[in-house]
């Protein structure tokens, strides 16, 4: 039964055979293919459609804050008789209220949008940046490198990571961009992980033999061969190392040990006593939804992302 | 009758000696990884500038005689290397040193905290495993509508940030019944589960989709299995094919899971006690972060990191012992 592959195949493949290259005169490539596959893939493509939107409104914070709310994240908000306007709740002054020293709730959620961002971004950025590399030697060598890099890996892993962030943050009371190199220390291993698997099993391929019989070197077939076959996991492991750190930055800064203070990023916004959440209400939803909403969209975009990237998985 | 005895024994002996080379290699790794971690916030406490009595020094009513005979006290006039082989002798005691705010034992003080985490942790687990009959659930059910409810829940509960599903809940819960857990009960029983479940739920969401989507994707592999078609086939009635094929098989790896998610349980009871004034380990962590205690802080983290490595230990061999595969990769 197993021998029916073997035999040529049947008439009316081979006539699909000839047939296609009338039909469709340029092959498509890679890319394009898993854009349309994405495209076709409905949740996702509003995902990023939101995602987006997201990122432009953030990346536009300075314009809507001073040409539509004429307000500035780090300004005093005034009632019309002139105080200090602290703890307003939402009205039509102030669209989602101000906070207990008097900011606009809706000015700073706009700027802390580019922080929190910034810092995903930048984390995966990191983590791609070294963890792909780890990854590649590791299951292209093999050997002591691999065993390295593996134990490396482990050690990493098994730190209580939020713990050694509050003590690092303590002693070198990072910026923004430092910030993020120091979560990108903490997420490489995961990236070096999934890309070591997909090496692993491209190692052995047979075009990666027959590109070393004709004398390619180990650098070309690296670059050459194995690369681009890990891309796709890198991108959609990026996603995800992009959307886990959002969510770390917001608890680090939560627990006011993140994005330094006069900075708004989405975490700290709500690093106050949570005694004043009893009295106003509305300062609790808007920040925490909107990484609700963002990590949500990233993952959305990285699953379809995933089933777009690797036909052989699309169900 | 000998003869499956030799084969039952040398199997027995084979998976004795892949545990204890396994538990040897990782116990070295470990001390290694505990020495590291420890060393390097050991060191970095003490080379910032300031060193750890700069807590002490920014209070303005704490004269320069009395940060002296505080460090006097605490021996942090002694040379570095000196201090450092000190503390770490007394570590591996289980001696911290004295806690610079409570002028106590720091592991004492630690140990007081644990019960409350220790409660905390094992209710939180209770809630994640609420995940394996979500995940049967789905898995039996693939591709309907209790699968895309599942799913959508764990998608949703993925993206939810630990500490803002507790302020919202708080906040949610004062503006319906003008109560919220804060602290831990005292009292009755009923007390106490009133003011432990709430935590429990917002510290017990991550592994709860953890668990839930793994054993959706466990039993979605074992459904395609050929024993399972062979039980259908020879007309074994659904239910029993459920117990005895799928969940039997499916199942079993969920145990390494309990070990690996202890990382992020302790990552997120940190969070959690804070958010909810629980009194473990998790919320004097903080406190001790933000007074610069650090005693406490070594103490904690110490802790942590060791519970961390057994975590993941207990679940390597778990793993090992359960599928047998893994052992001889």
């Amino acid at each position: 039964m197993a021998q029916g592959s073997l035999v040529a195949p049947s008439p009316s493949a081979a006539f699909e055979a000839e047939q296609q290259p009338a039909r469709r005169t340029t092959s498509r490539g890679f890319w394009s293919s898993a854009w349309r596959r994405f495209r076709r893939d409905r949740v996702s493509l509003i995902a990023l459609g939101v995602l987006l939107l997201i990122v432009i409104v953030s990346a536009a914070a300075p314009l809507i804050a001073g040409h539509i709310l004429h307000t500035d994240p780090a300004q005093f908000m005034r009632t019309p008789a002139g105080r200090i306007a602290t703890l307003q709740p939402p009205s039509t002054a102030f669209p989602l209220g101000t906070d207990d020293v008097g900011r606009d709730v809706l000015t700073r959620l706009l700027y802390a949008g580019q922080v929190s961002l910034a810092v995903g971004f930048l984390v995966a950025m990191v983590s791609l940046g070294i963890g792909a590399p780890m990854g590649l030697m590791a299951g292209y060598f093999g050997g002591w490198v691999d065993d390295l890099i593996n134990a490396v890996v482990q050690f990493m892993i098994n730190i209580p990571a939020l713990f050694v962030l509050i003590v690092l943050s303590i002693f070198l009371t990072p910026n923004v961009v430092q910030l993020a190199l120091i979560f990108g220390l903490f997420f490489w291993p995961g990236t070096a992980r999934q890309v070591r698997g997909v090496v692993l099993s491209a190692r052995n391929r047979d075009y990666v033999d027959a590109a070393r019989v004709m004398g390619a070197g180990n650098r070309r077939i690296m670059v050459r061969h194995i690369l681009p076959n890990v891309a796709s996991v890198a991108i959609v492991v990026a996603g995800l190392d992009m959307a886990a750190a959002i969510l770390a930055e917001s608890s680090l800064s939560f627990l006011g040990f993140g994005v330094p203070v006069p900075l708004a990023s989405w975490g700290n916004m709500l690093s106050v006593s949570q005694e004043m959440f009893r009295s106003a209400p509305w300062l609790v939803y808007p920040p925490g939804g909107m990484i609700f909403i963002t990590v949500l969209c990233v993952f959305l975009v990285s699953d379809g992302l995933r089933d777009a990237l690797d036909p052989q998985l699309a169900r | 009758m000998v003869h499956r005895f030799a084969a039952f024994s040398r199997r027995e002996a084979f998976l004795a000696k892949w545990v204890r080379n396994f538990l040897l290699r990782r116990l070295l790794q470990s001390v290694v990884l505990l020495l590291v971690v420890v060393t390097a916030i050991f060191f970095l406490i003490h080379l910032t500038p300031g060193g750890p009595e700069a807590a002490l020094a920014n209070n303005p009513r704490t004269s320069p005689e009395e940060i002296a005979r505080l460090r006097e006290r605490f021996g942090l006039t002694d040379p570095l290397p000196v201090q450092y082989l000190r503390w770490l002798t007394n570590a591996a005691h289980l001696d911290f040193g004295r806690s610079y705010f409570y002028s106590r034992p720091a592991i004492e003080v630690v140990t007081e905290r644990l019960g409350p985490t220790v409660q905390l942790g094992v209710m939180s687990y209770i809630v994640a495993l609420l995940g394996v009959p979500l995940g049967l659930l789905a898995a039996m059910n693939r591709g309907k509508l209790g699968d895309g409810l599942i799913r959508l829940l764990t998608t949703l509960g993925h993206a939810m940030p630990t500490w803002w599903f507790g302020l919202t809940l708080i906040v949610v819960l004062n503006s319906l019944i003008g109560w919220f857990p804060n602290g831990q009960g005292s009292g009755g029983p009923w007390q106490w589960f009133i003011y432990i479940i709430f935590p429990a739920m917002v510290l017990g969401l991550a592994a709860l989709v953890t668990f839930t989507r793994f054993v959706r994707s466990e039993v979605l592999e074992v459904l395609n299995q050929d024993y399972v078609r062979t039980a259908h086939a020879k007309g074994l009635p659904m239910p029993f094919v459920t117990t005895a094929h799928v969940m039997r098989n499916a199942l079993l790896p969920v145990v390494t899971l309990l070990g690996y998610v202890l990382p992020t349980v302790l990552s997120g009871a940190l969070i959690t006690e804070y958010v909810f004034a629980w009194p473990g380990i998790g919320r004097l962590f903080y406190e001790a972060a933000v007074a610069r205690d650090y005693p406490i802080l070594l103490a904690i983290l110490t802790m942590t990191t060791m519970a961390t490595i057994i975590g993941t230990l207990i679940a390597d061999v778990a793993y090992g012992v359960v599928d047998p595969r893994v052992r001889y990769a």
